[in-house]
This record gives C-alpha cells, sequence and structure tokens, in this order.
C-alpha cells in the first residue's frame, strides 16, 4: 500500500458540484445542435404479435416530418452478447413497450402527430410471461432464430430450440450425496419482481450523420467506447467513423450500460440527411420501453451438520431476461459465481438460466444479479439457523470464506481478499447484537433485527482494460484524461485525489475532464461493476509516475545532474536535499529553456494502462476458473418495527459495513453507502413491475411505481467501513459503489422473521403483503 | 400565440407564444435556461420545480401564460454575482449532490421553504423536499444541507 501523500483518504468534495448546483451542468437532454430534429417513438401495444402490413405513408406526408422509420427498414440486429435484438422491431414484437417504428420532425409535438398517423396491423399471439413456463419442452419460442444469432462464444451458451439464452452451471462435489448426508437440509424459494432503474435524466441520445457514413453521437451513457464499439457494429462502419460524447450523466445504476438508444438516433439523422435527431425517453418509455433489472425465480436447499457447517447448497436460478438477452446472460453468470454467498460451500450445485420471455427486458443493475440471489441464500441461511435453534451470527461466522479457503469456482481466498468476519462483526457490535433490543411499548408493534452479509466482484471480460493520460498544462498544472464516466458515483474526485498524490501537486492544480469523448479521451471498457476507481487509480498512478519521469529527466538536464538524484514535490523538481535549485513545473512541462534560449525536453504527456490480471473463463462444464479481480465483501443489520395491524415497517436503524480495502475519500464513500441503502430499501419495500394477464406493465409512472422519497427514510442509516488493504488496488483500495444495496432485503427478510416468525420469500415487502401474511399466521393458514 | 411577460431572475422576458407552451419550455427552450430540468412531465418528480412569485411550482404542469406579469425564479437565479447561495454551498458541503439532475429543483424546494420559515422544523424540510425524488444521495445529505443553510441564517441573524 501507498503512503498517503495528503488527498487520498480526505472528504474532498465533489469535483462536479458547482457546476451541478448552479444548473451549469449540461446533461444530453440539455444539448441541440444546430438543426436538431425530435424524434418519437411509436410502441408496441402487445406483448407478442406478428406484424402484419406497416404504412407510414400519412406520418411521411405531414409537414415538418423529416424521418420516418420502421423495422422493414432497417435489416440490423444489435446486442452485447448475443446479437438478438433490432433498432425496430420487425415481423414481430416481443414486449409491449418495444418501439416499432420512429419520426424525426422539427418539434417533439410533430414528432408525436407523425408517430399517430403510422397504421400497424398486429396480429396478437399468446405471450409467454413466466420463465419457468418458458423453459417446458412445448413453449412457444420467443426467438425461434436464437440458434444462429451470432454471440460471444465460449463465455455464453444459448440452448437452440429453447427460451434459454444462457445456462450457466457450477458444478463442486457430489451434491446430492452431501445433502442425503446432511444432518439437516432446509430448502426455500424464492422471487425478485422485475424493478425498474429509475434515473432521474432518462436515457438521451444525439446522433449527427456525417459524410462518409460518419456518426457524431452525444449520449447519457455509462460507456463511451463501448456504445462506440456497439453502434460500429450495428451500422458495419469502423470505429473511426463513430465520435461519441459523453457529458453530464444523470444518473445510471447500469441502465445506461451497453447500447439503448443512440443507434435509432443515428439512423433517423441518416434519413433525415444528416440533421441532427435527438431522442429523449419519456418517462413510460423509461420505465416500459427501455431494460429494466430482471425477475429472478430462485429456489435454494442448504444441507449442514448438526453443529451449524454447512456441506452443500442446491441452488436453481431462473432469471427472466424478458425479449432480449441484452447483460442479462451475463448477470445469470456472475450472480452463479457469487450465487452461494460468501460461504465455504464444499459441495456446490447451481444452474442459472436466463430465459426469454414477452416481458420488457433486463439489463445490468446496481449489484449485477447479487441482491437477487442474495435475497434468497440470506434468507434461507437464516431458515438454517432457525431449524438448528442457532444464532444467525454464529451460524454466519462459522461459515464464511476464510483465507485458504477455496470459493465456488475454486478460486483460492487469501488474507487480501478483506474480512467479511470482520464486517458482520462490525455490524453486531454497533446494533448491539448481543443484547436483544427494548420491547417496544406500543403492544401492536413487533420488533426485530436481522442480519446478511453480501460479496460482489466486478463482472468483467477477462481482457479488461483501461488507459489514462495526463497532460501537464503551460502553467504545470495537470489534465486528467480519462474515459469512464463519473455519473454521480464521485469516481472523478478520488481519481483526482490520486493525481494529485501521484504528481505531488495542490488539488486544486489538477483538473479532470469531464466530458468524454472518444475522439481525445484514452480507452476505457465501460463504467460498470465497481472497477473504475480500481482499474481507473491504477491506470492514472502509471500515468503519473510517467509524467514524473518526464519532469525528472528534463529537471536533470537543466540542473545538470543525474534524473534519478532529481526528486519532484510540491510542483517541483530539484535535486536530492539541494531543493533552494527547484524549479516549478510551470517551467519544466513544455520543456525547459536555458537563459541563452536553447531548449530540452518537451510537453509532458503521462500514459498509464491497466488491465485486469490473471482472470480465466469459467469452465463450462464445472464453472471452475478465477472470474473475479477483486471481491468486496459487506454486512448489514437492521433493527425494525412491524406495525401488526397495518403490515407497515419502520427501519430504527440500519447498519452497513464494507472492506473497502482503503478508503479513499470517506464523505464520498458514505454517499455510496446511504443511497445504496436506501435504494435497496426501495427493491425491498416499494418497487417492483406488475403485468397484467396479457402481458402490458401495469405500473409505468410514478403514481403507480413509487421510489423511496425523503419520508422514506430510516432513522438512521450508519456506514462502517473496514480497510483490509487489497492487493493491486490503488492506495489498496477496492470498489465499493453497488454493494450497499446488496443484501438490504435479506437483512430485512431476516427482521421480519425475528419480529413476526414469518418466512418472506417474496419482494417487494410492501405492506399490504405482511399484513397478509400476519393475519394468515393469527388464522392457522 | 399570446404576448406575455414575465421577470425571470430578476430580468423581464417578453414573448410571443402558444398557450400550450409549459413554464418549463420557456424556461428551456425559449431562454435556454436548462438548469430546470425535465424528469417526467407530468409534475410527479420534482426536477423541474422553480418558485413563481416566491412558492415553489413543478413548471411542467405551470403554463407560461398563467405567468405573465409574475416573477419566476430559477436555479440560474441562485448565485448572485458569481457567489454560491447558502443552500448551494450547504449542498455542496453535505454530499448532497451526485449525479446532480435532482438538484436544481431540490434546491428551489428548498429554497422556497426557507423564504417562507426561516426556521424550518425537520419535519418542514422533510414535507419541503418530499415531491423532489432523487435516485443517488438517500436524501440524508440534502436534508443536512437544508438544515446546515437554515442553521447559518438564524446564526447570522443573531449576530446581526
Amino acid at each position: 500500500m501507498r503512503g498517503n501523500r495528503g488527498y487520498v483518504g480526505r472528504s474532498i468534495p465533489r469535483d462536479d458540484a458547482a457546476d451541478k448546483v448552479t444548473g451549469a451542468a449540461l446533461y444530453t437532454s440539455d444539448l441541440a445542435p444546430p438543426g436538431t430534429l425530435h424524434a418519437a417513438l411509436l410502441v408496441s401495444p402487445h406483448a407478442a404479435a406478428r406484424i402484419v402490413r406497416v404504412d407510414a405513408s400519412a406520418a411521411c406526408a405531414a409537414s415538418g416530418v423529416r424521418a420516418v422509420l420502421t423495422g422493414d427498414d432497417l435489416d440490423v440486429r444489435l446486442g452485447l452478447y448475443l446479437r438478438d435484438k433490432r433498432i425496430l422491431a420487425r415481423d414481430v414484437v416481443r414486449y409491449q413497450g418495444e418501439p416499432v417504428a420512429a419520426a424525426a420532425a422539427d418539434t417533439p409535438e410533430t414528432a408525436r402527430a407523425a408517430c399517430d398517423r403510422i397504421r400497424i396491423v398486429y396480429d396478437p399471439i399468446p405471450p409467454v410471461l413466466d420463465p419457468r413456463d418458458a423453459l417446458a419442452a412445448d413453449a412457444p419460442l420467443v426467438h425461434p432464430d436464437l440458434g444462429s444469432y451470432d454471440r460471444m462464444h465460449g463465455v455464453f451458451f444459448p440452448v437452440a430450440g429453447t427460451n434459454i439464452a444462457h445456462h450457466q452451471v457450477i458444478r463442486v462435489g457430489d451434491v446430492d450425496a452431501a445433502l442425503d448426508a446432511a444432518d439437516v437440509r432446509v430448502v426455500g424459494s424464492f422471487f425478485n419482481p422485475p424493478v425498474p432503474h429509475v434515473p432521474m435524466e432518462t436515457h438521451a441520445a444525439i446522433a449527427r450523420a456525417l459524410p462518409g457514413r460518419r456518426f457524431d453521437v452525444w449520449t447519457s451513457s455509462q460507456s463511451p467506447y463501448t456504445v462506440r464499439h456497439l453502434l460500429s457494429v450495428a451500422l458495419g462502419v469502423p470505429h473511426a467513423a463513430i465520435r461519441v460524447r459523453v457529458p453530464f450523466v444523470g444518473g445510471g445504476f447500469g441502465g445506461k450500460a451497453g447500447l439503448h438508444l443512440e443507434p435509432l438516433a443515428c439512423v433517423l439523422s441518416r434519413a433525415a440527411g444528416g440533421r441532427p435527431v435527438k431522442v429523449v425517453a419519456t418517462r413510460e418509455q423509461e420505465f416500459n420501453t427501455l431494460p429494466s433489472r430482471q425477475a429472478l425465480h430462485s429456489t435454494i436447499e442448504i444441507g449442514a451438520d448438526r453443529d451449524g457447517t454447512i456441506t452443500a447448497l442446491r441452488a436453481d436460478y431462473v432469471w427472466d431476461a424478458g425479449a432480449y438477452a441484452d447483460y442479462g446472460v451475463n448477470i445469470g453468470r456472475a450472480a452463479a459465481y457469487a450465487g452461494a454467498g460468501p460461504y465455504r460451500v464444499p459441495a456446490c450445485r447451481i444452474d442459472s438460466r436466463v430465459v426469454y420471455t414477452n416481458k420488457p427486458f433486463g439489463t445490468a443493475f446496481r449489484g449485477f444479479g447479487h441482491l437477487e440471489v442474495l435475497w434468497g441464500v440470506e434468507r434461507t441461511i437464516d431458515m438454517l439457523a432457525a431449524r438448528l435453534g442457532a444464532d444467525p451470527v454464529a451460524l454466519r461466522r462459522a461459515n464464511l470464506l476464510r483465507p485458504g479457503d477455496r470459493t465456488i469456482t475454486g478460486e483460492l481466498v487469501t488474507a487480501g481478499h478483506g474480512d467479511p468476519r470482520g464486517c458482520l462483526d462490525a455490524v453486531c457490535e454497533r446494533i448491539g447484537w448481543a443484547r436483544p433490543p427494548d420491547t417496544p411499548a406500543n403492544p401492536q408493534t413487533a420488533r426485530g433485527r436481522g442480519v446478511a452479509v453480501l460479496h460482489k466482484a466486478p463482472a468483467m471480460p477477462t481482457h479488461t482494460a483501461c488507459a489514462a493520460v495526463i497532460q501537464l498544462d503551460e502553467d504545470g498544472a495537470a489534465n486528467v484524461l480519462v474515459s469512464g464516466v463519473d455519473y454521480g458515483q464521485g469516481t472523478y474526485t478520488v481519481l483526482r485525489q490520486i493525481a494529485a498524490d501521484e504528481l505531488r501537486l495542490p488539488i486544486e492544480r489538477v483538473r479532470i475532464a469531464w466530458e468524454c469523448d472518444t475522439e481525445f479521451s484514452p480507452y476505457d471498457w465501460q463504467t460498470v461493476a465497481s472497477r473504475f476507481a480500481y482499474m481507473g487509480g491504477n491506470a492514472i498512478i502509471e500515468a503519473a509516475a510517467d509524467c514524473l519521469a518526464q519532469l525528472r529527466a528534463t529537471a536533470a538536464l537543466a540542473l545538470g545532474v543525474e534524473a534519478d538524484r532529481i526528486v519532484c514535490d510540491a510542483g517541483s523538481a530539484y535535486p536530492r536535499d539541494e531543493p533552494e535549485r527547484a524549479i516549478p513545473y510551470s517551467r519544466l512541462s513544455l520543456g525547459y529553456t536555458f537563459e541563452n534560449g536553447n531548449s530540452v525536453g518537451g510537453p509532458v504527456i503521462g500514459r498509464g494502462r491497466a488491465i485486469a490480471t490473471g482472470l480465466t473463463h469459467l469452465d463450462p462444464q464445472t464453472g471452475q476458473g478465477l472470474p473475479a479481480q477483486f471481491w468486496t465483501y459487506g454486512a448489514h443489520a437492521v433493527e425494525l418495527d412491524v406495525d401488526t395491524e397495518t403490515g407497515e415497517i419502520e427501519i430504527r436503524r440500519f447498519v452497513t459495513a464494507l472492506d473497502a480495502g482503503r478508503v479513499l475519500n470517506p464523505k464520498l464513500a458514505a454517499g455510496q453507502v446511504v443511497g445504496g441503502v436506501v435504494q435497496g430499501l426501495g427493491s425491498t419495500l416499494l418497487e417492483g413491475f406488475q403485468f397484467d394477464d396479457a402481458g402490458r406493465l401495469r405500473n409505468p409512472s410514478f403514481v403507480d411505481s413509487k421510489i423511496p422519497t425523503a419520508k422514506d427514510l430510516p432513522a438512521s442509516i450508519e456506514p462502517v467501513f473496514l480497510e483490509t488493504p487489497q492487493p493491486g488496488g490503488p492506495y489498496g483500495a477496492r470498489g465499493i459503489a453497488e454493494h450497499p444495496m446488496i443484501s438490504v432485503p435479506s437483512a430485512i427478510g431476516n427482521a421480519l422473521y425475528d419480529a413476526l416468525g414469518i418466512d418472506f420469500t417474496e419482494l417487494p415487502l410492501t405492506a399490504e403483503r405482511v399484513l397478509s401474511a400476519i393475519r394468515a399466521k393469527r388464522s392457522g393458514r | 400565440m399570446m404576448r406575455v411577460s414575465i421577470a425571470v431572475n430578476g430580468v423581464r422576458e417578453s414573448a410571443d407564444i402558444p398557450a400550450g407552451l409549459t413554464l418549463l419550455e420557456f424556461l428551456r427552450e425559449r431562454l435556454s435556461l436548462t438548469g430546470t430540468k425535465e424528469g417526467c412531465g407530468i409534475g410527479e418528480c420534482g426536477a423541474c420545480t422553480v418558485l413563481l412569485d416566491g412558492a415553489p411550482v413543478t413548471s411542467c404542469l405551470v403554463l407560461a401564460v398563467e405567468c405573465d406579469g409574475r416573477d419566476v425564479r430559477t436555479i440560474e437565479g441562485e448565485a448572485v454575482g458569481g457567489e454560491l447561495s447558502d443552500l448551494q454551498r450547504a449542498f455542496i458541503e453535505t454530499g448532497a449532490v451526485q449525479c446532480g439532475y435532482c438538484t436544481p429543483g431540490m434546491i428551489m424546494s428548498a429554497r422556497g421553504l426557507l423564504r417562507r420559515r426561516s426556521d424550518p422544523t425537520n419535519d418542514e424540510i422533510v414535507e419541503a423536499i418530499a415531491g423532489n425524488l432523487c435516485r443517488c444521495t438517500g436524501y440524508e445529505a440534502v436534508l443536512a444541507a437544508v438544515r446546515l443553510a437554515a442553521k447559518r441564517r438564524r446564526e447570522a441573524a443573531d449576530e446581526g
């Protein structure tokens, strides 16, 4: 671990705060290049239907309409891992809300009116809505051509002739024998509904088709280079023909990774003769047309010895991909290799199947499947504790991974992995687990406590890479270029802290370029998986070292000493022990000029790189391999009250501990925890899509799809950080952005069991659901 | 088309506008005041909150013609002479900003409260921003920011 030179570890205020509190920060939806046209979408009213006839003539003829496109105009397939999707539906529609046509016009109203004039005749077909039904041998196929789709080979395994987009297996030991031999077996079935991301800025993209099949794109995206790459594949043009710019982004949570409205904006602009086209999702489209978190049906069985030692875990995860695979297949993969929780499990069998249905499709969502699988795993662990008459904390402590253990993919756990037991101990100490909670004064109130642990590693390709460039300005200040996106996490601020410490510059003299631009910003894979501070931090450390080497070389020439004698400190370079001879960076950053005019050196530009190291693909038959660059462990403890007459839950205290490796910025880290826990509370208590029998989304608005407001906060949320240094992490740090929301439902579900003696298995835990369970228990059902 | 004259951040803006134009569209599209954000367009998220004659409104639900002769304050009017306002400083200090998209609306709702109540209770603060949705911060730092700004006002008033 590196020493602290001053900024890393301090609560430096956000780099972007002033722009944001003044309204100066420009988001994609605020932009409009000259001549910008506005787009509108026509979406499918059916969950599944054949498109019989399309007539867009009336729309094309309307005044002010510059382009109208339907699926018939666009013969391309898109997709991250499986190319299963079209820009606009063609021949069939696969979910209600799927775009089938689009218009670009002088005003948004004209574009909407044009869409209203497009006539589409559908022949509805019965939708497949439950992924468990979709697994039946005679189930209708959402993608009859699945076997012929292009895909990423060696990692994902769609099953042709079925609705299975990916089947991930984990096989360790003889699970059946271990379960048969177990003293105790518990089994539970669980459900997580689809949940929308709800970024406050809806998806937005602007594209301008240029001569020579080139495209200029502005987009509210987490992934400028991934957008460029996928656009290049979709549009059949070289990467260099596409320029992607990402201005400020109003929240992402995974929903703005991948490719969304960008290709539509590109083809509309091309159809409109090159005028820029702006596509902004309405809030309803954000719920119903853009992807969400996929639903999960899980069944988990755990076997243990009488003393509480877990001997086997068997899990069946059925993911509701919805109509398209998108990130869903990778969630099915990543959540499988994390699908036994952070426990030592000597025999394990996991089948994680990502299944197509006729519903809005799933994508990455903060936590990437881990909140979902750990809802079931952590509830089942508490069910095991109840069966054994054991303390849930002691049971977890005894089974949590320790150095020397192997994960279910065969990875050897070391002390550098972090300290899950320490996280659990920390939250128990804070919540006062050793003492029972006070008895509530109101007899109508049931009080309970629960704990849950969590783990997650970045789900990323084995070759994930990141670069940083630092150029020193004329005045010796530093300009840091990266293309990972800060859409609120605060990463740019911590990267600035790292750069300032590494460059030995006051932080005021280090800036980070806010708008990512594939034309100028160095490569980064994409901003997902809580790996940007880790990889971007490492790339910046290397780039800063490169800058210092150049500064030292130039200073050595200027001072007539060997370069290895030069030290850099406080924005100056000088020979060791001779600080009086210091030359400020401002006289070195473009090269040094002697009194007679001779010049040496040149502009200082540092380059840094980082790449995933040591990762392997998982064995297709066993799931064995090394998928994780690092693991972040954590734990929650909660104390809550349930009103047994209304079913309402009041969170009295919520404590979260994460082993961050090193806290780079305490205030920003705490902000991630509070925000993540509240988002997790939304998933626990409020959120979830509801569909009617025909597969139409019933709650595509804030009226019917509540997210937490300022009125829904717990009495307290207490972040705790452990700092077990991560080998290879910048300053020992590991990622923490997704983790706070993982296992929030589990902790609350466990506390509800403690309060009520009822095992909840389905989310969300609305007052209605809790009350009906209380009444069912009272009436002995 | 209707002729309106609206005082926006103290500057009189006259324009001929269609009757259906919302105040949000007037601000963003006619005046290029893009600090006011659209989050839903139907008054459910609070991102477009501005002050109309000192009271917070969701500008997506107000017609610009209703504002004729009235006073509108937006986020662009918060900082005066390049100096951040008390609320803006407090939002930065408490870490109340993440993606920032809800921030202008949050600040305007809080401003509406502080204009009305110099010493608001915590419940009043919660109530004042309960209509402003935020998906990033979990609200705690936002509430702390409004409390901090209110406390500093009280202290300044006591000293004065």
